[in-house]
């Protein structure tokens, strides 16, 4: 092989010998993203009864504008979107901006408590509140024996989604909170010693240097978070799942799963709810990064 | 002596004037590893004592682990999840930086577009892409099988990025030199390169293997038959039977979470650097 590319140029060596690095992953990747990716194109025209598919593009559109269920999923998971993404940053920032204080002690027992949440996986951790907040839970007795009575954490549809936010927060503080405090840690600490030095308060401090010398990293966990509730699954599968009415925490990946694996299996109307996924998942990112660039 | 005496007052005086802040993180911190508590506490105990609400150490562990060992196919789901996870990511750490490599050491103009490309795949959600990749999975006949769990994890477009960062900043003399002494590229990519890089790998290795191990939703739908099946869907399986035996779930999701913890506070730097990937 070597005697081969001796003859050739020094850009041709590079050239030929570069893609016997990539073409592996590449057909790999050929396969399972770009071939899907294009196949998915074909598959929204589609409209199917378990294998007996007809094109009919339009009668997609028209279903999915009129679908209740769809709509439904759709204000689910903007409702978890707009509720849990503003708490669960706003409370990881001021986590991290508390245990950057030098002068506090036991940081590190309190940081590598506030982060194992991140170590579960998604469906055990799921499993295990959806155990703790059974009607005749731990929690639910805690709450009895205080005063203050048990709560449908799994039955009624309101404390559903409260349920599932709840879980949201506890599973993803902690890990957003390393991004920030790592961010915190690379600010130049003249610059808090200056702002002091000239008499700036502690609230000025935090909005006039922490949050804007943060921004790279606010958006980085504004638009992963984004992207990861608009396909949250596991979560309202596990949580909710076995509790009676599960309409309330659908949301668009589970409508995806049930119409291709729980109805009359439809791959090309679950095709178009994906492209909606992948739609409203740019359209955020890109709002996201002008609110960023214009602040 | 004097100097002491003055510092220790002074540390109290700082310890209470931050009183508020030990006693909010304490809540905090409660909250957040109470769950872990509880489950170890319940995966001691019979099922009814579980529900009993009591939180001590039970004797029960034993019988908690002959039932799902002998009535759950328990450990089979374990050998799956193990098998799928390592394979994964030797197989991932390996083909992905080979590709980063190329694309980093032996830059071309057509390579970096390529590579802009792949970097735009990055954005599509997998919600997005899931049922046409069932489809190509359907029609390779891999479904229902650990191999279509494994191959569209091995060469992801994030763990290339992830790699070429760190290619990128490796010194191109040292390859220029084992060239000159007349290694082969590829020698030169696994005795130069791949040593120097251990952390990097390491990062990837816990990274994918944790992506792999936790798994759900994809082996949900590809995985159809009980035999297939990994752990986490195990878990699911067992939560939502009829009669739900709460010591023995409790203890699977122990064992499940156990590699985890362990990876963790073994290879802190490592796993937190894994999970945040390659910002900083």
């Amino acid at each position: 092989m070597q005697n081969l590319l001796k003859g050739l140029s020094r850009k041709k060596r590079n050239m030929v010998l570069g893609w016997i690095f990539i073409i592996p992953a590449l057909t790999l990747i050929l396969l399972f993203v770009i071939i899907p990716l294009f196949y998915s194109l074909f598959l929204v025209t589609q409209s199917c009864r378990g294998i007996v598919c007809e094109t009919n593009f339009s009668g997609n559109i028209q279903r999915l504008i009129g679908d209740p269920q769809f709509l439904q999923a759709l204000k689910n998971t903007f409702i978890f979107f707009l509720i849990q993404v503003p708490i669960m940053l706003t409370l990881a920032l001021i986590f991290a901006v508390i245990l950057n204080n030098p002068k506090l002690k036991f940081r590190g027992v309190f940081r590598t408590a506030i982060f194992l949440p991140a170590v579960t996986s998604l469906v055990a951790y799921s499993v295990l509140f959806k155990m703790m907040l059974a009607p005749e839970g731990i929690v639910n007795m805690f709450l009895e024996q205080i005063g203050i009575g048990a709560v449908g954490w799994l039955t009624h549809p309101t404390w559903q989604r409260i349920t599932i936010i709840i879980a949201l927060l506890w599973r993803w503080t902690g890990y957003n909170m390393i991004f920030y405090l790592s961010g915190l840690q690379s600010i130049d600490k003249e610059i808090f010693e200056a702002a002091e030095i000239d008499g700036a308060s502690k609230l000025q401090i935090f909005f006039g240097i922490t949050i804007p010398q943060l921004k790279p990293i606010i958006l980085f966990t504004t638009v992963m978070s984004t992207i990861g509730t608009l396909q949250l699954f596991d979560e309202p599968f596990n949580i909710i799942a076995g509790s009676g009415t599960t309409i309330s925490t659908m949301t668009l990946s589970q409508y995806i799963y049930n119409i291709s694996f729980v109805y009359i299996p439809n791959f090309g109307y679950a095709a178009v709810i994906s492209y909606v996924i992948m739609f409203i998942a740019a359209l955020l990112t890109i709002i996201q990064f002008r609110i960023a660039r214009e602040t | 002596m004097k100097m002491k005496k003055r510092k220790e007052k002074f540390d109290l005086l700082q310890f209470i004037k931050l009183l508020p802040m030990y006693i909010f993180l304490s809540i905090i911190s409660f909250i957040c590893v109470f769950p872990f508590f509880w489950m170890f506490f319940g995966s001691t105990m019979t099922s009814n004592q579980v529900s009993s609400g009591t939180i001590t150490l039970g004797s029960n562990l034993a019988d908690n682990f002959s039932v799902l060992l002998e009535q759950t196919e328990y450990l089979r789901a374990f050998g799956n999840s193990a098998i799928a996870a390592i394979v994964t990511t030797i197989l991932a750490l390996f083909i992905s930086s080979l590709a980063a490599y190329g694309f980093e050491i032996f830059k071309t103009n057509i390579k970096d577009r390529l590579f802009t490309v792949l970097l735009l795949t990055m954005m599509v959600p997998f919600a997005a892409l899931m049922i046409p990749l069932y489809k190509v999975v359907i029609f390779f006949s891999l479904n229902n099988s650990l191999v279509s769990v494994i191959l569209p994890a091995v060469a992801t477009v994030f763990l290339i990025f992830f790699f070429k960062q760190s290619f990128c900043s490796f010194p191109r003399e040292i390859i220029q030199s084992a060239r000159v002494d007349g290694a082969s590229e590829f020698r030169i990519f696994l005795s130069i390169v791949f040593p120097s890089m251990k952390p990097t790998y390491a990062a990837a290795a816990i990274l994918t293997f944790m992506a792999s191990w936790n798994n759900f939703l994809w082996p949900l739908i590809t995985l159809s038959s009980n035999a297939n099946h990994t752990l986490p869907l195990k878990i699911s399986t067992l939560s939502s039977s009829y009669t739900p035996n709460f010591g023995v779930i409790l203890l699977s999701i122990v064992i499940a979470t156990l590699p985890s913890i362990i990876v963790f506070f073994s290879l802190q730097k490592h796993f937190v650097a894994g999970l945040t990937g390659a910002v900083k």
